[in-house]
């Protein structure tokens, strides 16, 4: 992470909020909220970077690293179609938007043996409920 | 109430009406554990909960991190469904799912405009009614009926004196004003549950550092490194075992750990904190999920069984050469002259005997 969240505040603070979203820095945070729960000046770069993502995509200035992009995408892309998260189904789609086949494929089988990865995705009757959510959140 | 002043402890009797129940993803799914673990526990404590129908993904970090009202429609709807449903609170013992929960409810009550704009984004109608709960919160204000079970198991207790590391993460924690936790910095919640469950919660530095959450498949290396901290920091202050309340935490900590141990050390088991308390509780260890995890739990929890069952059995020992004393002393009493009110000690043990010694 090149840009640290003073640096991205700075750079928001100084009218440069489109650079801050076209960085990769924004994609590389956890949200793990830390910055914004300790900040001295109570300020929120938390929420601040939330925002910048949102802008980065919007404005199509974002540069988010491949696999953080396709993970995601490959995420909301099953809750869309399911209502759900098969996480079966988005690992598979994950690999595909990656090209990273091989990725974990050694843990697979133990994901089964325990009985953490269903082959079936979980589709609820609300389906068209939770696509209405999507378009009208501009998402579809 | 002086209707209610006969009646035998009307609160623990009163059958309590039941909590909605926000499994979300994981639970379903690669934390099946974590839903299976909550359901004994909570049908050992008699806290009924009926699982929203129908309800669908709160959108975890992929939701808010790129579009702020699709982070805040995918939990509402949920919340929608559980007041039409006719509850009044929600658990929702997914870290992440409580995370998103409350800080839709928290957004919606907060921004007029957004609290206008639900009804249509949702399709139904939505008065943000419903209030969130996590299930560390949930069983903190249970850890006297805890005690209680614990003391009444018929089993020794396992926990007993077991070291164990309360890792909160990041989303019981932060931001302070959505997960309402007792201390952002230094919580003891999830401590307190351990302790009513017998066991001793270490004092460490990584409570709440991030394990590295959903990056867990985009960039492995990143949670294979904070993790590594984690279990290394849990291990240096003594911990036997690492505690979480998150299906994120727990598979970024046991399924990574492999990667994470690379000089030999004993492989450090993650549970969550429902199997905690159904360990304490006397339950087995199937019906706890405990089989699901990467890092075996089965001989950690044979140790225990043996170590409580011994310490039982070492206990019993002492009460009955204490007993085994006070009557060859009753017997010398009778025989020969010395004071007969040594007799009452025959009913104390450990400390009696300590006395004698």
């Amino acid at each position: 992470m090149r840009l640290k969240p003073h640096d991205i505040m700075r750079l928001v603070a100084g009218g440069k909020g489109r650079a801050a979203a076209a960085d990769e820095s924004i994609w590389l945070c956890l949200t793990c909220e830390t910055c914004s729960a300790r900040c001295p000046n109570d300020c929120d770069p938390a929420g601040v970077i939330d925002s910048l993502r949102e802008l980065g995509i919007d404005s199509g200035v974002s540069d988010a690293p491949r696999r953080i992009a396709a993970f995601h995408r490959a995420f909301l892309a099953q809750i869309e179609s399911n209502g759900r998260l098969h996480e079966m189904g988005m690992v598979m789609d994950y690999k595909f938007r990656t090209g990273d086949l091989m990725k974990d494929v050694t843990n697979a089988p133990g994901m089964v043996s325990r009985g953490k990865l269903s082959l079936r995705p979980d589709r609820i009757r609300g389906v068209a409920e939770v696509k209405r959510i999507f378009e009208k959140c501009g998402e579809a | 109430m002086a209707a209610d002043a006969g009646a035998p402890s009307a609160t623990a009797t009163a059958p309590r009406t039941p909590i909605a129940y926000y499994p979300g993803c994981s639970l379903h799914g690669t934390s099946r554990e974590f839903d299976e673990s909550l359901r004994a526990v909570l049908a050992a404590l008699r806290i009924p909960i009926r699982e929203i129908d129908d309800w669908s993904c709160c959108g975890a970090s992929s939701g808010h991190t790129t579009d702020h009202l699709l982070g805040v429609a995918l939990p509402a709807r949920n919340l929608a469904l559980a007041e039409a449903q006719g509850f009044a609170s929600v658990l929702a013992p997914c870290a992440a799912c409580y995370n998103r929960l409350t800080a839709a409810r928290l957004a919606v009550a907060a921004e007029d405009d957004l609290a206008a704009r639900m009804p249509d984004v949702l399709g139904r109608p939505f008065a943000n009614t419903v209030a969130v709960e996590s299930v560390v919160a949930l069983l903190r204000d249970s850890a006297t009926a805890i005690e209680e079970e614990v003391a009444a198991a018929l089993t020794p207790n396992p926990l007993e004196g077991l070291r164990l590391a309360a890792y909160y993460g990041c989303l019981l924690v932060r931001p302070p004003e959505v997960a309402g936790a007792d201390d952002p910095e230094a919580p003891l919640s999830m401590d307190e549950v351990i302790a009513a469950c017998g066991a001793d919660a270490v004092d460490w530095n990584m409570k709440v550092e991030c394990c590295g959450g959903a990056f867990s498949v985009s960039r492995t290396n990143s949670v294979v490194r904070l993790g590594r901290a984690i279990i290394e920091d849990a291990r240096r202050n003594g911990a036997e075992a690492i505690v979480v309340a998150c299906p994120l935490c727990h598979s970024n900590l046991d399924l990574r750990q492999k990667a994470m141990m690379t000089r030999g050390e004993e492989p450090m088991p993650v549970l969550f904190i429902t199997q905690v308390v159904g360990l304490a509780l006397g339950l087995p260890a199937a019906p706890l999920g405990l089989d699901r995890h990467f890092v075996d739990t089965e001989p950690f929890i044979r140790r225990l069984v043996e170590q409580a069952a011994a310490r039982v059995a070492a206990e019993e020992r002492v009460k009955a050469e204490a007993a085994a004393k006070s009557a060859a002393r009753r017997e010398k009493t009778v025989a020969g002259d010395a004071p007969a009110d040594d007799a009452p000690a025959a009913a104390d043990t450990r400390a009696s005997q300590d006395g004698d010694a």
